[in-house]
Order: structure tokens, then C-alpha cells, then sequence
């Protein structure tokens, strides 16, 4: 599914944290937002999944979101928070298991079908072997990849994830990036992402928004975002650009001499 | 499997508690005075069988009122006399025996229940108005703070009613307390439709208390509205609790120990919690009722002092064997 969004503006508080921001992900494309702590990446995604009011227009397919059920559009686009809730004492499986609530009646309970879903959701996120397992017993990464499986369960089309992997270890990182990148190899999905880790956006996303202060600061693919002059102007950061082993851009932080 | 196995003993456990709790002195080697020299039929039917079923509402009524307020703030210490609901039902009673002592001996239950709903109305009102222009995750707290000075308020006022008619002091720390001793089969009859509406409504949700647990706002990227589901399940629970105290009066700990309980035997998934809940409390209240008017027979202790003077040392017993809840 294309996920387009148009001159999309989130005001909070009366404060402005985004301000017109255009961009779209192709059909199992891959849109990552970057940019700096604050600069709106987060609110972006939540406008995505109807969780903030926005003026602009956010398009599925070429249809408006605004016009789906809160259902229907929980079906077609799942969210996956930066810190999502883990109710400790809750099970792998259970857990798992409300993803299919987007496809329940209001009084309906998960069925055979739903069940199977949610089965087939912890094989290709390899966590089956710990479906009967309590939630506060889980790993980071295992827990990443749960909260993945939950949101896959949905049998979605669009992905919507906020810095899936900010509490990884850099090989947890890779393998939860890899996943993502399978799944919508495999399955077609979209993706809209933020990503803190810059090198990382780059060898995985497909387009880069950069955004800084609620704007659209640049877009494209990331040999023309990535570079050490709009880095280092947006981030107030200093860091060398060099092309990485596969080609995309490497970004290293520099320490200040002396 | 587990969870129809657990619903299927704890049933077994209400019937052994009714059955004990109407044939106690019947037992060997029990053998209690009694007033009634003759235990014949009528006793059995027309004063202990009516008892051990309001018992039993009430109990269920309690316990079931609490695992929904708990699953519904995600906090597993709120009870079901929160949000103003026990105050409310407390002034409403006071008012009653102060200002209209004569005026029959439906008065006090209707205006018990009738205080009870107000109270969680205006603590709602007030939750809301507060919440407003809030982020939405902080609704939960705000409400359950709003419920919190409610109950103070109503409290203070029913305070104030009672220090200017002392008079009648005893009788209304009597209903306070808690007792059984007034049920009948009328009074069943009467909580009997509330009972049963709101039970099933808050049994039908379990499953969106489930979704719940991940927050406001992962329920609402999940399809769900949350405001409005918390506003039916906070609805059908005072309407519980609003039954059950207007013919039992204030009765603490149920609304707490019980789901705890629960929730330590089936998992914290309320499609579990809620109706083991419903039976456990059932259980407990028959047989905190039998103590209670067993241990000094013939006269009766309170049955809000037998719940919490059982309840509060094996409710800290088994914290002591609980994993801290993430709250």
C-alpha cells in the first residue's frame, strides 16, 4: 500500500511540531524519519496511526484515513511504540494474541482463526518456543521481537514503527532491522519508521526524511540526505560521511580536537 | 482448559460455603444455641436461604465490581467502593435513617443505592471536566483522584449530618459495618435485575479490559475506543457495587482480596479474573457471613469486621508470595 501524507501540520499544546511535512513510502518501500530529539519524527508516526489530531491529509492507497473506521484502519496500519506496555504477568501467546483485536467484533472473542494467526506471527518471529513465557521474563531483543509479532498478527499492510530498535544492542539492532526488511520483502509491507542510529537508516530505509523542527529539512535516498554538511547543520553535531562497505553512507561523530 | 477447570472448583467452593453456611448447626460436634429451637423448614427457607443468596450477590457483586474497576485503571489496588461509591452510598444512608427513620425499610437500601450511583457520577463528572484538555493517558488518574476527593467530600458532609444527630449514631455505624441480618427474598428480588445486567456486562468485557493493559493508547492504535469502554465497564461496576452495598452496606476488602486472588490462580487475563472473581467472592462473603453470625452466636458480628479481620491478614499473606505488579 502507498502511504501518502500531505502537508501534514500537528499543533500540541498550541505548540507547532510539525508544519506542512509532504512525503510518501512506495508499496513495500521502506520511509524512515531522522532527524533530531524533538524535531517531530514521533508525532509524525503517531498522526500516522490516529493517535494525535493534524490538519493535512494522510492517504492510504489514495484513500483518506480519516474516512476508515477506527477498525479498518487498525487493520491496515499497526504501530509499534518506542516504549510499548508489557503487562509483566501477561503471557508471549496472550500478548500476542490482541493484535487480532482490530479483527474482532465488538463482543467477539478470538476464534480458530485468530489463534492461528497469532501462531504463525510467533514462528516467523521466531518467539513460539516462548509462548507460555510471562512478558517480564523476556529479553530486550526478545521482547522487540514479541511486540513485533503482536503488531504482525494484525495482518497488516503498513508498519508503523517508532525506533524499533533504540533499546537493542547493535547486533539485537541488525536482526530486528533484518526482520523488518524480510517482512516486507516477503509480505509486501510498508514501512514508516524513525531511527535515531543515522548509518543504520541508510543501509536499511529505501528514502530518508530528514526532518528538523517540524519540517521537511530533506528527502531522498540516502547518499543525498546523509551528508556531513546538512548532518552537521541540523544536528549541530560533527561527523565524517564516508561510504560504507555496501556503498551507503557511513556516519561516524568526530570528536572535537584538543 | 485450566481456566473452565478453575471456574468449575470455584463454583464447587460456593456450594460447600452455602451448604455449610445452611446447615452449620447440623454439622457434628457443632452445636450453636439458637433462638429457633425448631430448625424446620421455614427457617431454613425463609431466613437462611435468603441470606446465604444475598450473601452470595454480594459477595460476586463486590468482587466482580473490583476486578473491573481494576482492570478498567489499570491498578490492582483500586476497589469497587471507589470513586466516591462507597461515600456516596454511606450519605445516602445516613440521610435516610436521620431524616426519614419512619418512612419503611426499603428506605435506606434505595437511598444507599441512589447515593452510591451519585457519587460515582459526580466523581466522573468531575474526572471528566478535569481530564478535558489533558493528554488522554493521564484520564485514568485524574478520575480516580476526582473519585478520591469526592469520597472525602461526601464523607465530611455525612460527618457532619451524624455529629448533629447522635441519636441515632449506633444504628448508623451499624449499616456502616455491613450485615446480612435484613435479607429476604425481597430484597433479592429487588437487587436481583441490576445485579444480573451489570454482571454480564462487565463479564462481556474481559477482553477489551485485556487490551487495556497495554494503555490508552496502544488500545486505540489497536481499534479500540478506550473512553468509551471504560465508561460502560466504570458504569455496569457501580452499578454492582451500587446493588450490593444497598442491602449489605459497606463491606470492604472483598472488592480487593478477591481478584487479587483470582488473579493469582487464572493469570491476569480478565476473561479469567472476571468471572473466578464472580465465584470466589460469592464463596467468601457466604462464609465471612457464616462466621459472622456464628462466632458470638446469638449475637452477630459485623460482616465488614469478619471480611476485613480475615481478609486483611491473608490479603498480606498472600502479598507476601506476590511478584511486584507493575502498576
Amino acid at each position: 500500500m502507498v502511504l501518502t501524507v500531505r502537508e501534514l501540520t500537528v499543533t500540541l499544546d498550541r505548540t507547532p511540531v510539525l508544519s506542512g511535512v509532504t512525503c510518501a513510502a512506495a508499496a513495500g518501500g521502506w520511509l524512515s524519519l531522522i532527524g533530531p530529539n524533538g524535531a517531530g519524527k514521533s508525532t509524525m508516526i503517531r498522526a500516522a496511526a490516529g493517535l494525535v489530531p493534524y490538519q493535512g491529509t494522510i492517504l492510504l492507497d489514495g484513500t483518506d484515513v480519516r474516512s476508515l473506521r477506527v477498525r479498518d484502519r487498525a487493520r491496515l496500519m499497526a504501530y509499534v511504540p518506542q516504549e510499548p506496555v508489557l503487562p509483566p504477568d501477561m503471557t508471549v501467546e496472550e500478548y500476542v494474541l490482541l493484535g487480532r483485536t482490530p479483527h474482532l467484533g465488538y463482543l467477539g472473542s478470538p476464534g480458530r482463526r485468530d489463534r492461528a494467526r497469532t501462531a504463525a506471527a510467533l514462528e516467523r518471529l521466531d518467539v513460539a518456543r516462548f509462548a507460555a513465557r510471562r512478558l517480564a521474563r523476556m529479553s530486550g531483543g526478545e521482547r522487540q521481537r514479541v511486540v513485533l509479532a503482536r503488531a504482525l498478527a494484525a495482518e497488516p499492510r503498513v508498519l508503523l514503527l517508532d525506533e524499533p530498535t533504540s533499546m537493542l544492542d547493535v547486533g539485537h539492532q541488525q536482526q530486528v532491522l533484518e526482520l523488518v526488511d524480510g517482512l516486507r520483502r516477503d509480505g509486501g509491507l510498508t514501512v514508516l519508521s524513525t531511527l535515531h542510529d543515522l548509518t543504520a537508516a541508510g543501509q536499511y530505509a529505501d528514502e530518508l526524511v530528514l526532518l528538523h523542527e517540524g519540517r521537511v529539512a530533506a528527502a531522498g535516498p540516502a547518499a543525498t540526505v546523509l551528508t556531513t554538511s546538512l548532518i552537521e547543520a541540523v544536528y549541530a553535531a560533527r561527523v565524517m560521511v564516508s561510504p560504507g562497505p555496501d556503498g551507503r553512507p557511513a556516519v561516524v561523530p568526530v570528536r572535537r580536537p584538543g | 482448559m485450566r481456566r473452565a477447570g478453575l471456574l468449575g472448583a470455584a463454583a464447587l467452593f460456593l456450594i460447600v460455603a452455602a451448604l455449610v453456611s445452611a446447615l452449620v448447626d447440623k454439622i457434628p460436634f457443632v452445636h450453636l444455641p439458637t433462638s429457633l429451637s425448631a430448625v424446620d423448614q421455614a427457617v431454613l427457607f425463609q431466613i437462611r436461604l435468603p441470606r446465604i443468596v444475598i450473601g452470595a450477590l454480594v459477595g460476586g457483586l463486590l468482587a466482580v465490581a473490583g476486578a473491573g474497576y481494576q482492570g478498567v485503571f489499570r491498578n490492582p489496588l483500586v476497589d469497587s467502593g471507589m470513586l466516591g461509591s462507597s461515600a456516596g452510598a454511606g450519605l445516602g444512608a445516613t440521610i435516610a435513617i436521620v431524616y426519614l427513620g419512619g418512612a419503611g425499610p426499603s428506605a435506606v437500601p434505595v437511598a444507599a443505592f441512589a447515593g452510591s450511583l451519585a457519587g460515582v457520577a459526580i466523581a466522573s463528572l468531575a474526572g471528566a471536566a478535569g481530564s478535558a484538555r489533558g493528554p488522554v493517558s493521564s484520564g485514568t488518574a485524574t478520575l480516580l483522584l476526582a473519585g478520591v476527593a469526592v469520597g472525602l467530600f461526601l464523607t465530611a458532609v455525612q460527618t457532619f449530618i451524624l455529629e448533629r444527630s447522635t441519636q441515632v449514631l449506633q444504628q448508623v455505624y451499624g449499616w456502616l459495618l455491613g450485615s446480612l441480618s435484613g435479607a429476604s427474598w425481597q430484597q433479592v428480588t429487588s437487587i436481583l435485575p441490576y445485579a444480573a445486567v451489570s454482571t454480564a456486562v462487565v463479564l462481556l468485557h474481559g477482553r477489551h479490559l485485556d487490551v487495556l493493559a497495554v494503555g490508552d493508547e496502544e488500545a486505540s492504535a489497536l481499534g479500540m475506543r478506550p473512553a468509551m469502554v471504560r465508561g460502560i465497564v466504570v458504569a455496569a461496576c457501580s452499578l454492582a457495587a451500587a446493588s450490593a452495598v444497598a442491602v449489605s452496606g459497606l463491606i470492604g476488602f472483598v472488592g480487593i482480596i478477591v481478584p487479587h486472588v483470582a488473579r493469582r490462580l487464572a493469570g491476569p487475563g480478565y476473561r479469567g479474573v472476571l468471572p473466578l472473581s464472580l465465584l470466589l467472592g460469592a464463596g467468601f462473603l457466604v462464609l465471612a457471613d457464616t462466621l459472622a453470625r456464628t462466632v458470638l452466636a446469638p449475637a452477630e458480628l459485623p460482616i465488614g469486621v469478619v471480611t476485613a479481620l480475615v481478609g486483611a491478614p491473608a490479603f498480606i499473606w498472600v502479598l507476601k508470595g506476590t511478584r511486584s505488579v507493575g502498576v
